[in-house]
């Protein structure tokens, strides 16, 4: 395959606050406990499609309880006060409806989809596991379990193996952001039952919770289901954990650690911190990076290191604005042998980035993708659903659908050459490589720590 | 991107009667060259897809220049005459398009998604790429280094995935289906620019392809924009190869090791079995949703959850080979478990299902998800036009109503004759991932 699927997945992700040239027909909710509902109705074809945004990741958790965010979504399905874990699957399965928790670096979003001639049920146990979850300590046991060698089997890839350690150099192991989401193996084993309910209890609360609905729903079948199963959620206490800390310590010199394992090719991520999704200078980053290598074919990376020199299946670079500034980083795999040619390619393409102003066609072929690929982030009702709660989290404007095309239109040469200067560095990366140590003539790279 | 892999799977069994379970409107014409054409109109969104299906891929392949099919659907990117290499992608990201190919055992799709004002672009490339492709040999030679990568990247790097191309040239003795999509190193290194052109010339010809379109399009439009490109390419220049060798009647249990750098140890058993429209490929299917289906199946339940001998597992069926393919169970193992151990906890929940009803309620609800993925999927124009060109490969769009038909009448009985029939010892190949310490390489 000549899949670029994950990367445009990602570029999806990094934009996924981005607009629609025609602006979504979406109405308000509030419920009296203070929970906002975002609706739209899309008819022609019988589902029903409901997200669910709560303030709870990395950023939101007590400092000694890493992984309390991700372990309480998880948990989330195995049991309310009125249904066992097998219970809920069964109900939610036997309607062929999907209902599940999951938790990023900024948020967790808890997903329904349901038939149309479903919607009541789904809608019911869709509040039971946000309302009443009880965390069996039995079920904890187990999920402990399955959570632990999920991880241990993922170190068998080495871009995951490349990654974990990459964010941990790049940001520090106490960083919101440098640490696994899910917790590590014994971070998973110092969370308890009560840690759980005592999360739940601060961070699962009405008023600070963020509903979208899209479907073949009219707008009074959804006030109906949402007063029925969403009105007696009350905030059960007050929520006092902080946002953490999570600032940056920037780096002195270039910090490069080899991992030895006896592979065919290397894995390869080199970056350094990037920006924020509320950084002003977003829309300037995306068309730059879409030139640098966002765009897939279509990027100055893929270029060099696929297209003219058969040296990767694919290259990609990528900011990730979060909600604090995220990883900027460019990601590779190639043969051990070339690993330190492709490696000097990304320097001098990041350096030409930050001395040469882009071509008028590459400016203007960013510009078009950008803004001519809109319509299709909200091509299904479940894209569209996601859209609305964390455009709402990252505090995107309300007119931003209709404003994005003007956004991406304003950007000039000047401007994508002043972000690549401020934005991109041309020392002090973080880099990290897995292959075979004796395949890879690494003369140029001086290695901070030599993993056997 | 053994998770790609198997997604392929989920997606390809609990799809396929989509577009029976709806209403969209369908319409079709074939022109005078062999060209089929398939139209799918959804207005929900302003967008559209253009899928074009050449039939040819592994199974096709002559010994060795296995990985031919897949090479050259990477050489369909490097250039044309009149749009240069780059050109087509550049063109239709430069719209706001996405696209991509992909290429399986049985057929090579093309596609874009886009803006539906933009479907003439689509329609220009395609139609200019079918006849007239450069093969630049310095493009070529680079190309061929790119799918080592590719190689590298997805199978020699990935235990789990290795494994499992293990069992399937293991399963199979006679049929290609045995070998790997993307190639063997040798075998790719020894495709020539000549071999190339000559099977391009053989299967890239309009009778040997079809064409789907899905999304916000006024199928009148697109007919005449279609007919305008395409009708004047001439049917197939040479023949196709028609004689694949068919899979001889397995007559024992056939076991391997693969010893690699891992964390776990990973367990893949395959057992063959008919494909769609054959009577048993509706049990079948129905069997790898009760088994696999989510986390009230009873994989999930009995061997990650009661058992605690799997961290994940999975059961799939896909009936929609064009020849007899294959039934595939396994899972990784949890920590301190030996794959053997795993290997007895499969069989054990198979000896259940043959030798005990599943229950009614257990029955409708694995029919239920059937249903629901298939109308789930047709928010897409993508997922819409993938379905109906599955089911076109193997004859006609139209055979996906037929498909849920099957699929409703299934019942307990079927189940346990199915697994009695084909999930059994003498018609099985496992294959066992025994993970090396770094220190044993």
């Amino acid at each position: 395959m000549k899949s670029l699927l994950s990367a445009f997945a990602a570029l999806i992700l990094l934009t996924v606050c981005s607009g629609y040239s025609e602006a979504l027909d979406k109405k308000e909710i509030k419920l009296e406990n203070g929970l906002t509902i975002i609706y739209v109705q899309r008819t022609g074809l019988p589902v029903v499609m409901a997200s669910m945004l709560i303030k709870a990741s990395p950023l939101y958790e007590p400092a000694q309880k890493p992984g309390v965010a991700y372990l309480t979504s998880a948990m989330l399905t195995e049991g309310t006060s009125t249904r066992i874990g097998l219970q809920i699957s069964k109900e939610t399965e036997f309607m062929g409806a999907s209902l599940g928790a999951s938790t990023n670096s900024d948020f967790t979003m808890i997903s329904l989809s349901v038939l149309k001639k479903d919607a009541a049920k789904g809608f019911e146990l869709f509040s039971d596991v946000v309302i009443n979850p009880v965390f069996p300590e039995s079920e904890l046991i187990r999920k402990k379990r399955i959570l632990k060698g999920s991880l241990l089997q993922r170190e068998e890839d080495p871009s995951y193996v490349v990654e974990k350690r990459f964010m941990k150099e790049l940001f520090g192991p106490q960083h919101p952001y440098g640490r696994l989401v899910s917790g590590s193996p014994d971070e998973i084993d110092r969370i308890t039952r009560t840690d759980l309910q005592e999360y739940h209890r601060q961070k699962y609360r009405p008023d600070h919770a963020l509903l979208s609905v899209v479907g073949d729903i009219s707008h009074e079948e959804l006030v109906a289901l949402a007063k029925k199963y969403f009105s007696n959620w009350h905030a059960a206490g007050s929520d006092g954990i902080k946002k953490a800390d999570a600032a940056i310590k920037p780096l002195a010199s270039t910090k490069a650690i080899l991992i030895d394992k006896k592979t065919t090719q290397a894995s390869i991520i080199l970056g350094h911190p990037g920006i924020s999704r509320s950084n002003p200078d977003y829309y300037a980053v995306s068309v730059m990076n879409y030139i640098l290598g966002g765009g897939g074919f279509a990027s100055r990376l893929m270029d060099a290191v696929r297209e003219k020199r058969g040296l990767t299946y694919g290259i990609y670079s990528h900011f990730n604005a979060l909600k604090e500034p995220g990883a900027f980083s460019v990601e590779v795999q190639t043969k051990n042998e070339s690993a330190e040619e492709v490696l000097g390619l990304i320097k001098s393409e990041i350096r030409r980035m930050r001395t040469e102003q882009v071509s008028d066609s590459e400016l203007g072929d960013a510009k078009s993708f950008l803004t001519g690929s809109f319509p299709r982030r909200f091509e299904t009702s479940g894209k569209i659903a996601d859209f609305l709660v964390a455009a709402r989290f990252y505090g995107l404007p309300e007119d931003y659908i209709r404003k994005y095309s003007s956004y991406i239109n304003s950007v000039t040469k000047q401007d994508v050459l002043r972000v690549a200067q401020k934005y991109l560095f041309d020392a002090n990366y973080v880099i990290v490589i897995a292959g075979d140590k004796a395949k890879m003539k690494l003369n140029d790279v001086q290695f901070f720590e030599d993993v056997k | 991107m053994r998770r790609a892999v198997f997604f392929l799977f989920i997606v390809l069994i609990l799809v396929p009667a989509a577009l029976a379970a709806q209403s969209f409107p369908v319409t079709e014409h074939t022109l005078a060259n062999g060209l089929k054409v398939i139209i799918i109109e959804d207005h929900k969104s302003p967008l559209a897809t253009f899928q074009i299906w050449y039939k040819v891929g592994s199974r096709n392949e002559p010994e060795g220049k296995k990985g031919i099919s897949h090479l050259l659907e990477h050489m369909m990117f490097k250039g044309t005459k009149k749009y240069g290499p780059k050109e087509f992608t550049n063109i239709i990201q430069r719209n706001g398009g996405m696209d991509n190919a992909f290429t399986t055992k049985d057929y090579t799709t093309y596609y874009q998604n886009m803006s539906s004002d933009r479907l003439h672009l689509s329609v220009e490339l395609e139609s200019d790429r079918m006849k007239n492709l450069l093969f630049d040999p310095k493009e070529l030679n680079s190309e061929r280094n790119v799918v080592l990568e590719e190689r590298r990247q997805r199978y020699e790097n990935d235990p789990q995935a290795l494994l499992y191309e293990d069992v399937m040239s293991t399963a199979f003795m006679a049929h290609s289906y045995r070998d790997p999509v993307i190639g063997w190193p040798s075998t790719l290194a020894s495709i020539t620019r000549e071999d190339m052109f000559d099977y391009y010339s053989t299967y890239y010809s309009p009778s040997n392809a079809f064409i789907v379109v899905a999304g916000d399009v006024d199928p009148s439009k697109v007919t005449t924009m279609i007919n305008e490109k395409f009708e004047n390419i001439p049917a197939a220049v040479k023949r196709p190869r028609l004689s694949v060798a068919e899979e001889p009647q397995q007559e024992g249990p056939k076991r391997i090791y693969l010893r690699k750098e891992a964390e776990l140890p990973y367990v893949v058993m395959a057992f063959h079995a008919p494909s769609f429209p054959h009577p048993d490929s509706f049990a079948l299917d129905v069997l790898s949703v009760i088994l696999s289906g989510g986390k009230s199946a009873r994989f999930y339940q009995s061997l990650v959850l009661t058992q605690a001998v799997a961290v994940d597992e999975f059961a799939s069926y896909n009936g929609l080979y064009r020849d007899p393919f294959l039934f595939i169970i396994g899972g990784t193992a949890s920590k301190g478990v030996t794959a053997e151990t795993l290997v007895d906890a499969l069989w054990a929940e198979i000896k259940k299902v043959s030798s005990e009803p599943v229950a009614e309620a257990e029955l409708q609800k694995a029919k239920n998800q059937i249903e629901a993925s298939f109308i789930f999927a047709q928010d897409s124009n993508y997922s819409k036009a993938l379905y109906a060109g599955m089911f076109e490969r193997l004859g006609s769009w139209r055979l996906s109503e037929k498909y849920l038909e099957g699929i409703r009448k299934v019942t307990a009985a079927d189940l346990q004759a199915v697994t009695r029939k084909y999930l059994v010892e003498d018609n099985s190949t496992t294959g066992i991932l025994v993970p090396l310490k770094k220190a044993e390489q």
